[in-house]
């Protein structure tokens, strides 16, 4: 059984989020793990995985309150050093429409392509907004037919490459 | 021939900068033959560097002619006291690393450069290289400067800002 919870916390940013809230954890003596952290929209968004014994909550409610964050705790049955390293790199861009990123998902979902990250931004302007977005994932079959498989997507400009890790 | 045992963050002494290579004699034959053992031992490595055995001397071994689609390569190099004469483009790509294990990262670096160094024997040898190969070369030459790549990881997110952090910080190195 994994001692690790996954704690969400998403709150309208500001300085000191980060530092408040992992000091918080620190003094409850929690460990913490692999995190993803990162401002959306004005939003400061926080996926942190935590170690610790007892429950997370009382150690996390007050600073929560204090900056305004919202916040959310599961226990997980995940662990350190489960790494997948991705072998595909998936960019796409296109002028913002609805569909973009169900388009592209369904077809890598078809071909049991495993997205490890997904990143996506609106670029451009709020007259002309650009969808990008980039993908790193894994998948067992050769490159050539995710490509032919995402090539019919009309108006989205995908590219898919390799990504050779190098170990040296 | 012996594999060596590889030094792994946190050790101190991967910060180490190198000594040049000034002997060409047999102990340095016989060591790069153990170093080529040590890389080719564990995970498919497409390189190795002196220092990564805790042997602080400028010696590297490159061979990018193993990957799974095929790149541009020179083959098997050993490169001893090894210089980036001339550099250019950029590009980001994943690495890892022997002494960091269970980890990878995105990495900045440039795609074509050219490089002076000697054989075993003290012979002067060129390349001018490009891609992956350039990219191996480049977190070889890395670890003889005591640098890893963890020290140069960059998120997409930032990749035009960093690019102009990196052409700094690489130009100041020589």
């Amino acid at each position: 059984m994994s001692d690790w919870k996954m704690l969400t916390l998403v709150g309208e940013d500001q300085p000191g989020i980060v530092g408040q809230v992992t000091n918080a954890l620190y003094q409850g003596g929690w460990n913490l793990g692999e995190a993803s952290m990162i401002r959306l929209g004005g939003n400061f968004t926080i996926m942190l995985m935590v170690s610790g014994s007892g429950a997370v909550e009382p150690v996390l409610q007050p600073v929560a309150t204090k900056l305004g964050l919202h916040m959310h705790v599961d226990d997980i049955a995940g662990s350190l050093h489960q790494h997948v390293v991705p072998n595909i790199q998936v960019r796409v861009a296109g002028a913002d429409r609805a569909g973009i990123v169900a388009q592209v998902t369904a077809v890598l979902a078809e071909k049991g392509f495993n997205i490890l990250e997904l990143e996506s931004d609106v670029a451009g302007s709020s007259n002309r907004p650009v969808y990008i977005m980039h993908i790193q994932g894994y998948s067992e079959l050769p490159l050539e037919l995710i490509e032919e498989a995402l090539d019919n997507l009309g108006d989205i400009d995908v590219n898919v490459s390799p990504i050779e890790t190098l170990i040296g | 021939m012996a594999v060596l045992e590889i030094l792994k963050i946190p050790d101190e002494r991967l910060k180490q900068v190198s000594d040049p290579v000034e002997q060409f004699d047999d102990a340095l034959r016989t060591f790069v033959a153990d170093l080529e053992e040590t890389r080719r031992d564990g995970p498919a490595a497409v390189g190795i560097a002196a220092p990564q055995v805790g042997h602080f001397q400028r010696i590297v071994i490159v061979d990018v002619s193993n990957t799974r689609k095929p790149v541009p390569n020179h083959g098997h190099m050993i490169l001893v006291n090894p210089e980036i004469t001339h550099w250019e483009g950029f590009e980001m790509g994943r690495e890892g690393c022997l002494s960091v294990p269970d980890y990878t990262g995105n990495v900045i670096r440039a795609t074509h450069i050219k490089i002076r160094a000697q054989d075993p024997w003290g012979k002067l040898l060129e390349y001018e290289m490009e891609g992956y190969e350039a990219r191996a070369v480049q977190h070889e030459l890395d670890h003889i400067d005591g640098m890893l790549f963890i020290d140069r990881v960059v998120s997409r997110r930032t990749d035009l800002f960093q690019r102009k952090v990196y052409q700094k910080g690489g130009k100041s190195k020589k």
